[in-house]
């Protein structure tokens, strides 16, 4: 009798690590338009299998997000060391008061298949992805738009949707004015919304998306620095350089190959054995006293990512024992974070001091406070402050390599507060994210969150806006949702920035989430390729890898 | 008579049928030795353990072992529930004879706890997965017929479920929280495991008996007029049943290192319930830099292993009336 | 026999059809929204759900699904997932190296165990006995997945005998050491089995008669009672191949090899019902075929057995 059993833990977020040589010439002299000179060669990189078709707007993970970004730029490029995003289809992303927005394209740009890149290619993709009945994953994402919800249908009170409540196939906030410009009339100020436009949901659409969707997602046409040669299902992936991209870094190598490993060891196995050029990120068994670097002598690379880590308290009206500010700090201050990340983690993660991730604009340090550091004495006297005095519980799921950090956490909590903590585990993901949403999870959860796109505000009002999507533990402060408005409507981005810092600084009274780590990238590559360029998100950037 | 045992036993296999020494009836005179009771195959397979020192070792180590289980607090006076993250992967030492885990746990302690969640799955999925499977299999394989038919084809339907799904369900089905006691646990991944478990005794026994009631003597009961209960007691069962005790023998460990996978996957044992394969799962990560981590809770679980092999090889030997 | 095996066959399609129910009726009805995670840490959105609801009819009750299912799947529609993938596409890519990584996995079994349990049968207590112990012993009591990876390391990547991964296509030459992992404990249980069905029939009476007629030993061991010894382990070796095929996901994935094990397991775990039933409907028929064959066997290996 054999049993399934997975010992690896489920496929690890794929980056693309590219790392770019250094070897090539200068990445700033080919502005004109006509063919880039890549340096040729062919690389291949550690992917893992599409869940969807390769459509920008249902694709929401890293399988098939990773290939698709390289097959399509959109109006905003994120600068792979920054994280600050450039304008590249567009010429120009202005407004007066954040609300209604005027993008002008850069001229000359186009598809794969030669077609021009126009604002009716955008225009109509982002009316497709909106359009209730087309299913689109990442529909959510045009939804600041005007005229959303007549596209996208109606929701009733019990949060299903309505059917047949999609009116209209076209929303009404997007105009095209001619060829290269069209406007964007938002619901509601949104000073974030440039950031944005660097995702894939709002990546622009050839003409022959629309004649055949599911060819389409098969062999998907673009305006990107690579374009797909072809998609063996399971086995790999490939692309090559294509020669009409105008952007302004073009890439140097010709081929990419992603293949297409199901599981971390066998991947990194292939890397030693340089059957594989990158791998984005390392297996945890390879971390384990550094052996990775033993293994791979300086053929790796790391820094932090837009992925967060933390655990949520439940809504009061679930387990009003857990909605007492005093306990959770007092919990908060009896994680030794700094020993966690060196002993379980090897490294691999940053302890956390805030919210906001250290890779988007306008983070600071120390917005915890001294709420997020590790001190049992006054963690004790916070406990018993708070007058809680039942056993603590914290939950996650059981099909991903999380138990084990939970479990040193919830050791952690009971040496320091000297009170019983359980960490438990529900079987599958879909269950354990369904028991949340439904409310129905008690005591402590883990929850982490992968930023949409690199800006202070898709960590804060996503999680813990009152009535946010994401906002697992019903957390709501009409100051923080005050201060949330007002920067969204701010003219000025430093402005902006300074007030999303101040609401980050109110959740450090009320603690509806602690804050644990950031997520470090280590991704390894063989001797064939160099400087391995790791972006915000974790991906590896294709723009800049080449063969040594 | 001739020791049966296992190793170091005569090479040359003992003759067949009834021994020659031995006159066949028990009655008053004579060389015999026994004087009044009649014999039976129970008592004289026990005396033929008694004398084997196989059976003999390997029962002492089950015993210690069952010790182990009841009475944790007798081999160790560590907590195996506290830890230490400062001493994570810690090697052996005076302070912990086996060293410590990923959590800074002692591994010692955990290994001798843990050897209660272990074996008790272990028995008690492999006593399910005989009796389901042993009296499904005998039923088949000795009825025949329809009875047979219906049989043989519902043991392909549970074939057919895969084990993980049945893990999934049974444990999403009887979900349980933080007060959830060890033997709730426990029973649910024996409930999984027996329930899924059985198909493939109940095959082999079938496939025993199947052969056995061909048997000249088998033939003969009938024709005597035995009663099939009294037949399958007699007469099928002490032949058909060495497969059994081997394939059981086997199964205790298999599973015993399957409830590890489970374990992994969350679909098994839960904490705060420890077990070895808990801890060989958690260890197996770190094989190259920590091994005492996997060494420890592996040598256990091979010897328990070896310790129902050895028992079962020596009971199957003893009870095994053509061996005599 | 051959009226013996058109009943079985026919008694096929009710287990067939018993199987795919029991399976799918778990599938479906596991607690919980189906598309709680399928969008990450964020719910999916409400169009989404609606579509997909639709079009899946997962508002039906049951039977109604089932039926539905049934009723496709007799056409020879497997049907799709969420993600519009088409599930007999991917079983067409998955199972060819299922099958073969079991076929040589069983091709082991047979070689080795066999030939190991012959000889540990034949001399009880000698060299071989103890060895054969000895490695059956380590070989269970040591998990597959340890096996694995440390032979993987060892063999694969260190001293470079075997290919470290498989390669797309799971060319036979490089399914060897997966193989030899996948069927160590079945290979550990064969061998023994066959030690202990020798060991016993070598006191048989038909034994003693091949013997007295003046057979060669050989003969007598190697047609006569191997012949005899050999039911429970076709029996096992049949029941094996079924779980073979199904169940090694811990081999696919540690050597990449893309098979259905890995396929089963990630469909459970994102609730993709139609193609967990159908992978393991393929499954359910490819083993009762081999039963069947076991079984026809039985006859063949032991004359005194008959259909009837």
């Amino acid at each position: 009798m054999r049993v399934p059993a997975r010992k690896g833990g489920i496929v690890a977020a794929v980056g693309l690590a590219l790392v770019v040589s250094a070897c090539g010439g200068g990445d700033d002299g080919d502005n004109d338009g006509g063919g880039s000179a890549s340096a040729g060669g062919a690389v291949s990189i550690r992917g893992c299998n599409p869940q969807n078709l390769l459509i920008p707007a249902l694709t929401q993970e890293v399988c098939g997000g990773d290939p698709l970004d390289a097959v399509f730029s959109k109006l905003v490029r994120y600068d792979a060391e920054t994280a600050a995003p450039e304008n590249e289809i567009a010429a120009s992303i202005e407004s007066e008061d954040n609300q209604t927005w005027t993008i002008t394209l850069e001229d000359g740009w186009t598809f794969h298949d030669g077609t021009p890149v126009t604002a009716a290619s955008f225009v109509n993709a982002w009316n497709w992805g909106a359009y209730g009945p087309n299913a689109a994953l990442n529909s959510y994402f045009y939804d600041p738009i005007e005229g959303f919800t007549e596209v996208n249908g109606e929701i009733d009170d019990e949060g299903n949707y309505v059917d047949g409540s999609a009116t209209a196939e076209a929303m009404s906030g997007l105009a095209v004015v001619d060829d290269l410009t069209f406007t964007v009339q938002l619901t509601s100020p949104q000073s974030s919304f440039p950031q944005r436009l660097g995702y894939i949901a709002f990546a622009p659409l050839p003409e022959v998306f629309y004649a055949d969707v599911d060819a389409f997602g098969d062999k998907p046409i673009g305006s990107g620095p690579f374009q797909l040669v072809e998609w063996n299902k399971e086995v790999d992936i490939q692309l090559t350089a294509y020669d009409g991209y105008q952007g302004e870094v073009k890439p140097h190598v010709q081929d990419v190959t992603f293949k297409l490993y199901a599981q971390d060891e066998a991947a990194y196995a292939d890397l030693l054995a340089d059957n594989v050029d990158v791998m984005p990120q390392l297996p945890a068994s390879s971390l384990t006293g550094e052996q990775y670097k033993s293994d791979l002598g300086d053929r790796y690379v790391e820094r932090e990512a837009g992925l967060f880590q933390s655990i949520t308290f439940a809504p009061e009206s679930v387990d009003p024992a857990m909605d007492n500010p005093n306990l959770r700090k007092a919990i908060s201050m009896a994680i030794e974070r700094d020993l966690i990340v060196r002993n379980i983690f090897q490294g691999t993660r940053a302890p956390a001091t805030g919210w906001v991730s250290p890779v988007v604009d306008g983070y600071t340090p120390d917005q915890c406070g001294e709420w997020c550091t590790y001190d049992p004495e006054q963690a004790k006297e916070l406990l018993a402050e708070s007058g809680f005095t039942g056993e603590l519980t914290l939950t996650t799921n059981g099909d991903a390599d999380h138990h084990t950090w939970t479990q040193a956490v919830c050791n952690s909590i009971s040496n320091a507060l000297e009170i019983e903590c359980t960490a438990l585990t529900v079987p599958l993901f879909s269950t354990y994210r369904d028991q949340i949403t439904e409310r129905e999870m008690p005591g402590m959860f883990r929850t982490g969150w992968q930023m949409d796109y690199p800006s202070i505000e898709n960590f804060l009002a996503p999680l813990y806006a009152t009535g946010a999507g994401s906002n697992d533990g019903d957390y709501t402060n009409p100051a923080f949702d005050d201060l949330i408005a007002q920067a969204a409507q701010a003219a000025d981005p430093d402005q902006a920035i300074a007030l999303y810092q101040d609401a980050e600084r109110l959740l450090a009274e009320d603690m509806p989430a602690i804050p644990l780590w950031y997520e470090t990238r280590i991704a390894g590559h063989s001797s064939r390729v160099e400087n391995v360029q790791i972006s915000a998100f974790g991906t590896t950037d294709l723009l800049s890898l080449s063969l040594s | 008579m001739t020791d049966v045992g296992y190793l170091g036993a005569a090479a040359e296999p003992a003759p067949p049928g009834r021994r020659e020494d031995e006159p066949p009836s028990a009655g008053p005179g004579g060389a015999h030795r026994r004087r009044g009771k009649p014999r039976s195959l129970s008592r004289d397979a026990w005396r033929d353990l008694r004398g084997n020192p196989i059976f003999v070792v390997s029962a002492m180590v089950i015993f210690i072992l069952v010790l182990m289980a009841a009475f944790p607090g007798w081999f160790t006076a560590k907590s195996p529930t506290f830890c230490d993250l400062n001493l994570s992967r810690g090697g052996p030492s005076s302070e912990a004879w086996f060293g410590y885990d990923v959590q800074g746990c002692d591994v010692y302690a955990r290994t001798i706890y843990g050897a209660r969640a272990s074996i008790l799955v272990g028995v008690f999925t492999t006593l399910s997965v005989v009796l389901i499977g042993g009296l499904v299999g005998m039923i088949a394989g000795f009825y025949g017929g329809w009875v047979d038919s219906t049989l043989s084809r519902i043991t392909e339907i549970f074939f057919g479920i895969p084990l993980l799904l049945g893990g999934i369900v049974v444990l999403l089905s009887f979900p349980s929280g933080a007060d959830a006691s060890e033997w709730q646990t426990i029973g649910k991944v024996v409930l999984t495991l027996g329930v899924l478990g059985w198909t493939s005794l109940a095959r082999i026994m079938r496939s025993t008996v199947i052969q056995v009631k061909h048997a000249d003597y088998v033939m003969a009961a009938r024709g005597l007029g035995g009663s099939a209960i009294r037949i399958l007691r007699q007469h099928v069962l002490p032949n058909a049943v060495a497969p059994v005790i081997v394939y059981a023998t086997i199964v205790l460990g298999v599973f015993i290192v399957i409830e590890a996978t489970l374990s992994y996957l969350g679909i098994g044992l839960q904490p705060p319930v420890i077990s070895w394969g808990v801890a060989i799962n958690q260890a197996t990560e770190f094989a190259r830099q920590s091994p005492h981590m996997l060494l420890f809770p592996g040598i256990f679980l091979s010897v328990t292993v070896l310790a129902f092999i050895m028992l079962g090889d020596a009971v199957r030997d003893a009870l095994d009336p053509k061996l005599r | 026999m051959g009226r013996y095996v058109v009943r079985r066959l026919l008694q096929m399609v009710p287990v067939v059809i018993g199987t795919t129910f029991v399976i799918f009726a778990m599938v479906w009805a596991l607690p919980g929204d189906p598309f709680a995670g399928k969008c990450g840490d964020r719910p999916c959105p409400a169009p989404y759900i609606a579509v997909m609801t639709d079009k899946f009819n997962l508002d039906e009750p049951i039977f109604v699904q089932y039926a539905l299912y049934m009723g496709n799947l007799l056409q020879g529609d497997f049907g799709e997932t969420f993600g519009g993938v088409q599930v007999m596409d991917e079983l067409q890519l998955r199972y060819p190296a299922t099958l073969k990584l079991a076929l040589v996995a069983i091709a082991t079994e047979i070689l080795i165990g066999i030939t190991a349990g012959i000889l540990a049968g034949l001399r009880r207590g000698g060299f071989a006995d103890a060895l054969v112990l000895v490695s059956t012993l380590l070989v269970i009591s040591i998990p597959v997945f340890v096996i694995g990876y440390l032979l993987q390391l060892l063999l694969g990547v260190k001293l470079e005998l075997f290919p470290v991964t498989v390669s797309a296509g799971a060319p036979l030459n490089e399914l060897v050491l997966p193989a030899l992992v996948l069927a160590s404990t079945s290979l550990a249980y064969v061998a023994r089995l066959m030690r202990a069905n020798l060991a016993e029939n070598l006191h048989a009476d038909f034994v003693r008669t091949a013997t007295a007629k003046g057979l060669s030993r050989g003969r007598v061991v190697g047609v006569h009672t191997v012949r005899n010894s050999l039911i429970p382990v076709v029996t096992f070796i049949g029941a094996d191949f079924g779980a073979l095929l199904g169940g090694a996901i811990v081999i696919e994935g540690i050597f990449n090899i893309n098979g259905v094990g890995g396929l089963i397991y990630g469909s459970i775990r994102t609730r993709e019902g139609a193609m967990v039933t159908g992978a393991v409907t393929v499954l359910v028929i490819v083993f009762l075929l081999v039963n069947l064959l076991v079984d026809l066997l039985y006859a063949v290996l032991d004359p005194r057995i008959r259909y009837d």
